[in-house]
């Protein structure tokens, strides 16, 4: 029999509090997932400092469930892992002062994990066949990177997002057509009593990288198409633009995906962050893998948003290649992809 | 009876243990606020020092605030992750009251300031009697001049201290009416000894608190709050 490692993985690092316990990398003990969007949602998105203020008052009960529902408690725990980039900075120092303290007090190794890694990680928990390496696009609200995986821990940026992020984007519609936050399953709900194709909006290439996106472009025209209709006069129809916005989305995230794929020779691909819940962007992503002959993956909804499973799956790999991090690790709100 | 103190609230980061009557170590430092790289390690290193095991703590001492509030978040965040390990609780030391609690036994009214800018002090006014630390006014988020104003009121002798006085110094030599002085660097700032002594005055007192129910208390809302409800009171009240 082989040895078990149980992993405890915290991630605070934006506007939910998590923790989870995940067995020898792939297998989901507990998910624990306190979301505080009801609260932001007064507002219009996430403000850094109630988003601070809540991590605190619900990070110990959070943990205390994650140990529960696994069944399990801190002194069986082999190491404990902990977002500490890219993110809020008081968001995810809540999280790594708890890590800290808790790997300290319980004399348990800490290992500092990358969100978007967490991120692309999620992938392996559905799907235990899946290796490195493989093309990754992470779509969220704070970030557009496609990736190539090429091992564990191991990641080459092809391309990322020159503005705005995808999801960023989709916040900023919603708002300009009066459907409030989050953006993301507002825009995907009203879209589907839309037309996508009602409205040609732009699909923004970048010169000097096939691979990078721009949204700014496709979110000012949504903006100015709005205003012109105001100015003349004209109703416009709130579900066109939603689907006609997502579609365009959809086109330039594909497209460019697919480009890389055939490029880099790739094999399989897969999505990932809060905006690869979206089921046209899915379908879409799984239309186009099938036409390149290209294995697809995605994660569950619930392993998309912002968790700590994810956390763990790349805390486990981390921590089985040796890393280690000092009672000393900050939150670096900027945190590269591949940067330690 | 062994208290670990911490306090992360201002530009001081300051770790003691302090059992019964004796400070076994303290370790304070004001040099750039990286509180989260910095605390920590200082907790390590004095608990190495002294031979510390962390599960014979009877509890642990943090202050609560008010301060800048990352700051108090690393000072709570570490104080909770402690007593998760450790199934320990926790003791909320108001931070100016911390602060008070430096210059025990002064026969001059003593008065921490900390600069909580928007022209505020974070403040409280503190009187020492036989075994006791009476409060005079609760710590609070006020103008300068209204604690002057109400040190001018009772007109007592007064010791001000805290990161409030190079900012606030020449205001109070305008405004005060009574004698006055400003407390020497060695008790001026916050330190972690007055946290982990007073938070064993307030462990027997019976104010210690779950480690999952602890959090910091900043005597203000978030920006975001304060915008949003003078709109709702305009909205109200046009």
């Amino acid at each position: 029999m082989t040895e078990e490692i149980k992993i405890l993985a915290i991630e605070s690092s934006c506007d939910e509090t998590a923790a989870s316990v995940v067995r020898n990398g792939r297998e989901v003990l507990s998910n624990v997932i306190s979301s505080q969007i009801a609260l932001h949602t007064l507002y219009g998105g996430v403000v850094p400092e109630i988003a601070s203020r809540k991590h605190i008052e619900r990070i110990n009960q959070v943990i205390e469930e994650a140990l529960k529902e696994a069944d399990t408690s801190l002194s069986e725990i082999d190491a404990i892992a902990v977002t500490y980039g890219p993110g809020l900075v008081g968001a995810l120092l809540v999280g790594v002062a708890q890590a800290k303290a808790l790997a300290y007090g319980a004399g348990k190794p800490l290992v500092g994990v990358h969100h978007i890694e967490g991120h692309i990680s999620a992938n392996y928990i559905e799907n235990p066949e899946l290796e490195p390496p493989f093309l990754c696009l992470v779509v969220s609200g704070g970030h557009t990177h496609l990736v190539n995986v090429l091992d564990y821990g191991k990641y080459e940026i092809l391309g990322r997002t020159r503005d705005d992020a995808a999801g960023e984007a989709f916040d900023k519609v919603a708002r300009a057509i009066g459907l409030g936050y989050p953006g993301g399953p507002k825009i995907e709900k009203k879209a589907k009593e839309g037309n996508p194709f009602a409205i040609p909006f732009p699909r923004a290439k970048v010169a000097d990288n096939v691979y990078d996106f721009s949204f700014s472009g496709l979110k000012s025209a949504v903006l100015n198409y709005i205003n012109a209709c105001k100015m003349k006069g004209e109703t416009y129809s709130e579900a066109d633009i939603a689907a006609s916005f997502q579609q365009a989305v959809s086109d330039v995230l594909v497209e460019h995906a697919m480009e890389a794929v055939r490029e880099q020779k790739a094999t399989k691909f897969a999505i990932a962050g809060g905006v690869a819940s979206n089921q046209t962007l899915r379908s879409a992503f799984e239309k186009a893998c099938e036409k390149e002959g290209v294995q697809f993956y995605h994660p569950s909804p619930i392993f998309c948003t912002d968790n700590a499973a994810m956390i763990g799956v790349a805390g486990y790999y981390e921590y089985m290649a040796g890393t280690r991090s000092g009672l000393d690790l900050n939150a670096i709100p900027n945190l590269k992809l591949g940067e330690r | 009876m062994k208290v670990l103190g911490l306090d992360s609230s201002g530009m001081v980061a300051s770790v003691a243990v302090v059992e019964d009557d004796i400070l076994l170590a303290e370790y304070t430092m004001n040099y750039k606020k990286t509180h989260s790289q910095t605390l920590l390690p200082m907790l390590d290193d004095v608990a190495k020092r002294i031979e510390l095991d962390l599960s014979t703590l009877d509890t642990i001492a943090v202050a609560a605030g008010p301060g800048s509030f990352t700051g108090l978040r690393i000072g709570s965040a570490t104080a909770k992750g402690l007593g998760q390990a450790l199934d320990k609780e926790i003791v909320p030391v108001p931070t100016v009251e911390g602060l008070a609690f430096n210059l025990w036994g002064s026969r001059a009214d003593v008065c921490p300031i900390m600069d909580a800018r928007r022209n505020q002090v974070y403040t409280g006014l503190y009187h020492f009697t036989e075994d006791t630390m009476e409060t005079l006014v609760e710590q609070c988020a006020v103008d300068i001049r209204e604690i002057i104003e109400k040190i001018n009121q009772r007109g007592a002798e007064v010791v001000f201290l805290g990161d409030g006085v190079p900012v606030y110094k020449e205001q109070i030599a305008e405004y005060c009416d009574v004698p006055y002085s400003f407390a020497p660097a060695h008790m001026n700032r916050q330190r972690g000894g007055s946290i982990a002594a007073l938070g064993i005055r307030y462990l027997k007192e019976g104010k210690a608190e779950s480690a999952a129910m602890h959090r910091p208390e900043y005597l203000r809302l978030t920006q975001a709050e304060r915008e949003r409800n003078e709109r709702l009171k305009n909205e109200q009240n046009p």
